[in-house]
């Protein structure tokens, strides 16, 4: 890529939500730069997946717009694609494979870094899991398998679901200990979650959606 | 992205369909069985009288692979929007139009495949002279992969919808039609003994129309379903 290191950010320009003619939030701007996090929180309903599916590109904000190093994301498509990587609320993973098959997919998905399948699932505590089938682990190792697709692709932004669900207090310090290591390497994230997220290492911003709302 | 990577995720995505095809071997056989069982009812149901069983035949065996189809196509992208892989896939940094060619590819020879396989068999059944039964494996070769990706577009338009099956059928069902008509008369006139290369010409282009039309139209499809 050619873009200079210092100049990656992304940037919302009042946005706005709209679901079953309901205002979910409008006028919502924000920054965020590499090393950087941002934690959204909100009631439930408040529209904290939707705008991080807007985040996404999946889905399209009714108002506003949201750029990526100064372009828009929905115009650079897959250009923008390459640098982001989403958990969302569902895993992702297929059930009827096993974790290095689901692990090598999300790979080829996206822009390969060095990191080798077996140090990913090492990194999320699922090494001697490899080749069980997903179905058979638990919904807090599946959930550890969601997320350590974000281990095998070289992204910048980390756009996270409710990242800590069914995990257990170990299991979210060792999600914590990653998500921390990402942002001091220069890595963005965005985070909804009801599990206080404590990053030693990162700036912090709160956006709270029920204080926004109409 | 480099092409090579590119047909990395090709060859993967579509060795992952694959793979959970295998898993899940009951589902697999599914359109098959009901392809099978719908053409040998048939001499049951209308009598064994020869000449009327090769009158019906081609079209017989033409509405059973159309229906079979059919059955088998919600498979080509509900599972994988239930568990949010789907979602994955319009996030990668590679076409989401190759990744659905991977998919559809996945599908034809999962379920189209077979069809073409048991259906000379199913044609010595209903008692088709040896040309057409050639002639049906030609339509069927080309028929069956433009029965997978035209019923690609319209599951990727319903598959966010809870009860989508009902409106599934009516969208792609017309599609479907012209290529009906135009195979199951091949068949017929090839049994006459007469040339069939303007039947085979009409259907190789719907193959070649859809197969540069229909990954496109897909993945704008799902774009809008999963919005």
């Amino acid at each position: 890529m050619t873009q200079s290191k210092n100049n990656t950010r992304l940037e919302a320009h009042g946005l706005e939500c709209i679901r079953d003619d309901r205002t979910l939030f409008s006028d919502l701007s924000f920054r965020l730069e590499r090393g950087q996090a941002l934690v959204l929180e909100g009631r439930n309903g408040s529209g904290k997946t939707s705008l991080l599916r807007i985040l996404c590109g999946i889905r399209l904000p009714d108002a506003g717009r949201i750029n990526w190093c100064g372009e828009e994301i929905n115009r650079l498509g897959a250009d923008y694609h390459e640098h982001t990587a989403y958990v969302g609320h569902r895993d992702g993973i297929k059930l009827d494979l096993t974790p290095l098959e689901n692990l090598a997919m999300a790979r080829a998905l996206g822009k390969p870094n060095d990191t080798t399948l077996e140090e990913a699932l090492e990194k999320v505590d699922l090494y001697g899991f490899e080749d069980v089938l997903t179905r058979n682990l638990s919904a807090g190792q599946q959930r550890r398998l969601a997320l350590a697709r974000l281990l095998v692709t070289d992204t910048v932004l980390w756009i996270l679901d409710e990242p800590f669900t069914s995990l257990d207090v170990h299991g979210i310090q060792v999600i914590e200990e990653l998500l921390d290591q990402h942002t001091s390497r220069g890595g963005m994230l965005a985070v909804t979650s009801h599990h206080a997220v404590n990053l030693a290492s990162t700036t912090i911003q709160r956006i709270n959606l029920s204080e926004l709302a109409a | 992205m480099t092409s090579d990577s590119l047909l990395r995720a090709f060859t993967l995505l579509l060795k992952r369909d694959l793979t959970l095809a295998i898993r899940h071997r009951a589902e697999m056989i599914n359109p098959l069985l009901f392809f099978v069982l719908v053409t040998s009812l048939f001499p049951l149901g209308i009598g064994a009288d020869p000449k009327l069983l090769q009158a019906v035949g081609p079209g017989v065996i033409w509405v059973a692979a159309l229906l079979a189809a059919l059955l088998s196509l919600e498979g080509i992208f509900r599972s994988d929007f239930e568990d949010g892989t789907l979602e994955q896939f319009l996030l990668s940094s590679h076409p989401v139009s190759v990744l659905v060619l991977a998919k559809v590819l996945a599908h034809w020879l999962i379920t189209g495949l077979p069809l073409l396989v048991i259906s000379p068999l199913l044609g010595v059944l209903l008692g088709l002279p040896g040309d057409a039964i050639m002639i049906l494996l030609v339509t069927l070769a080309l028929g069956t992969p433009v029965l997978s990706l035209i019923g690609a577009v319209g599951v990727a338009l319903t598959v966010g919808l809870r009860k989508g099956g009902m409106i599934l059928s009516l969208l792609v069902l017309p599609l479907y039609i012209p290529l009906l008509i135009f195979a199951a008369n091949a068949v017929d006139t090839a049994a006459a003994g007469l040339p069939v290369t303007a039947h085979l010409s009409l259907i190789s282009a719907l193959l070649v129309l859809s197969l540069s039309l229909s990954p496109l139209a897909t993945a704008a499809a799902l774009r809008i379903s999963l919005s």
